[in-house]
């Protein structure tokens, strides 16, 4: 089969590799229909998540056909299913609390050691991303092997099309946890850094969760402007002072709670953030903290503070002060994908959340190489990108 | 001539029986130091300093601690979870030993018996390799209940004297086979097995799992 496999910093190829197998008796094959590139995958992409391997296939965010099934899986062949990124066995002790992202069985035995160094306890295995999860085969590819595809896969009622459902295997629930772990409230101001897919997804359902103001952070225009479309406040932050204007922006208090959807690689020209540019460059591994300190300070004593951006080892600088002496509630991680998609595709069918307008590309599989470059380079515009296994290549 | 094929020998023998104590589980020894500390409530194989090489490690498993402890019980089911396990038998027609071989460099094996100590029901299983083994190596494994709905706690200590002491050590390591190491995963795999009913593997293809390639290469290396 074709598959998007990892090279190196910033060299992704279409590569054939064989197709995948029924391993163990909970598997499914799945022929991808659609599937696509995720801000995650940029930082897989830029060389901040370690323990890639050449060869290995990247892609977390997809959907497609039941084609084989292994004698323990519920899946029908010729179901249309969209797959969560995590990978959860619904047996564990994190599982049956709804933890899913923290399942203690989907990461390999031998793969556990390197991310309980880190954490001081294992990942959870999770699609194309990298050994430290397990290194599964992820799902920019024709075919994917599913483990435990009786717990994840959501069907899709053939009268969803794919792009209306496909953000299910992540970003859509990912931006509705986001805003849940804000504990929003009638009255809450809450401040978005980020307004990626993830950022905008944490926007809208911010405002379904009943947030009397959602103000929106990024330097995008093109962006800002899909936020200002959901209905959120927007401040650019090359252009405006962000602690100064969230302050008068939230009546001298500070704002209720704040989303930090933008993770390990900030930008800006800030001192602490071009320090760590350099970190990363050559190599610490220093995560780039830049929205997350922001973050710390704008949000107001006894406030909340939701980290569905990724981070991935340590960082300097850290404001510990502002941490403790406020009083914040703080909530993170990888979302738990399998609790929120039964009642999100529920509120996709009956109109409530749109998920297709930021989708600005979709390429044909072949062209994935252009897509990460693009998502990467062309943020203003490239918002969100689509690939197409089945579609024909364009040059 | 002889002496450097002695040599040679003896570092193979150091190897496999490194790896036999790796395969962690097998057998394996004393109850020395396994609990408590002076001063505090830590199992004794969390200590700092420890006086030989007891490893020990605990995972929780939702399920009881009759169904863990009766599945453990019959040595054979453990194959497929052991890594480096090739096979478990009893010793004989109405024996209460068991002969576990055990992957060894070379594609070759060996052999380890191993006696029953303790057991009862639900709660322990001890063994120990019996009088004349080329591995000297006590276990056990014991299940208490967890809190609440979270199943059973399950704790694996094993002590080991290493085979031609301080290089068989190092030949372990070497090989990547430390008892620690075999140990913490041994258990993960249990767990994966008890709660999934299969033990996880990102390989793509069936011949890209751990255990086709362990068996692929032991192939190749007595071919
Ligand atoms: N928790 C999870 O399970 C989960 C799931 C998916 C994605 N993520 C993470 O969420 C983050 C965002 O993902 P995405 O797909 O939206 O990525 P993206 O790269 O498309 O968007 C990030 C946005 O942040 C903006 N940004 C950068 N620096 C900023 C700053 N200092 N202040 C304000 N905005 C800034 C960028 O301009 C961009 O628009 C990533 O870290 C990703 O790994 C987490
Ligand atoms: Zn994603
Ligand atoms: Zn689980």
């Amino acid at each position: 089969m074709r598959a998007l496999t990892w090279h190196g910093t910033h060299d992704v190829r279409v590569d054939s590799v064989p197709d995948p197998e029924i391993v163990n008796p909970r598997d499914a094959i799945i022929k991808v229909t659609s599937t696509a590139i995720c801000g995650s995958d940029l930082h897989l992409y830029d060389g901040v998540i370690p323990s890639l391997q050449p060869g290995d296939i990247l892609g977390h965010e997809f959907m497609g056909e039941v084609v084989e099934t292994g004698s323990g899986s519920n899946l029908k062949k010729g179901s249309r299913v969209v797959i969560p990124f995590t990978i959860s066995c619904g047996g564990c002790f994190h599982c049956k609390v709804q933890q899913y992202s923290a399942c203690e069985n989907s990461n390999p035995a031998e793969k556990q050691d390197m991310s309980a160094a880190l954490y001081g306890q294992p990942m959870a295995g999770l699609f194309g991303y990298s050994h430290l999860t397990g290194g599964y085969s992820g799902g920019q590819a024709e075919y994917v092997r599913v483990p435990f595809s009786d717990v994840g896969p959501v069907v899709i009622p053939d009268h969803l099309e794919d792009e209306k459902v496909l953000f299910l295997s992540d970003i859509l629930p990912t931006g509705w946890m986001a805003a849940e772990n804000a504990d929003i409230q009638p009255d809450d101001t809450v401040a978005v850094w980020g307004c990626g897919p993830v950022g905008l997804f944490a926007i809208q359902s911010a405002i379904l969760m009943g947030a009397s103001k959602v103000i929106a952070i990024d330097h995008y225009p093109h962006r800002l402007e899909l936020a200002k479309k959901l209905g959120a406040e927007v401040i650019n932050f090359r252009e405006t002072h962000v602690q100064d204007a969230l302050m008068e922006m939230s009546g001298g208090i500070g704002v209720d709670a704040v989303i930090d959807a933008v993770g390990m690689e900030a930008h800006g020209f800030a001192f602490d953030n071009m320090l760590e540019v350099v970190k990363q460059k050559v190599g610490i591994g220093a995560d780039r903290a830049h929205a997350l300190r922001m973050a710390l300070m704008a949000v107001r004593f006894g406030g909340k503070v939701s980290i569905p951006g990724v981070y991935g080892g340590m960082t300097d600088k850290f404001p510990t002060g502002a941490l403790m002496e406020k009083g914040l509630q703080v909530r993170s991680g990888q979302t738990h994908v399998q609790k929120y998609t039964a009642k999100l595709l529920e509120m996709i069918e009956q109109g409530k959340i749109d998920t297709t307008f930021l989708i600005s590309h979709r390429l044909p599989l072949e062209e994935a190489p252009r897509g990460y470059k693009n998502f990467k380079e062309e943020q203003n515009t490239w918002t969100k990108v689509i690939l197409k296994p089945g579609m024909a290549a364009t040059a | 001539m002889a002496g450097q094929d002695d040599g040679v020998a003896t570092l193979g023998k150091a190897a496999a029986i490194g790896l036999a104590v790796g395969a962690a589980a097998i057998g394996f020894l004393a109850t020395r130091r396994d609990t408590g500390n002076d001063g505090d409530d830590a199992p004794g194989y969390a200590a700092r300093r420890t006086a030989d090489d007891v490893t020990g490690r605990t995972v929780t498993i939702r399920k009881d601690r009759q169904e863990l402890y009766s599945f453990w019980r019959n040595f054979g089911n453990l194959v497929p979870i052991m890594e480096n396990v090739t096979a478990i038998r009893t010793a004989g027609p109405g024996s209460d030993r068991s002969v576990w071989t055990i992957r060894a460099p070379g594609g070759r094996t060996v052999d380890v018996e191993t006696e029953v100590t303790e057991d009862r029901a639900g709660e322990i299983i001890a063994w120990k390799s019996v009088e004349g083994s080329e591995i000297t190596t006590e276990g056990r494994v014991t299940f208490a209940d967890a809190p609440g709905d979270r199943g059973t706690r399950v704790t694996l200590v094993i002590d080991y004297a290493p085979p031609m002491g301080e290089l068989g050590r190092v030949v372990a390591k070497l090989a990547r086979r430390e008892p620690a190491v075999q140990a913490r995963h041994d258990l993960k795999r249990f767990k994966m097995h008890m709660e999934t009913g299969e033990i996880a593997t990102s390989a793509r293809r069936r011949d890209q799992t751990r255990a086709a390639q362990m068996d692929d290469a032991a192939k190749k290396e007595t071919a």
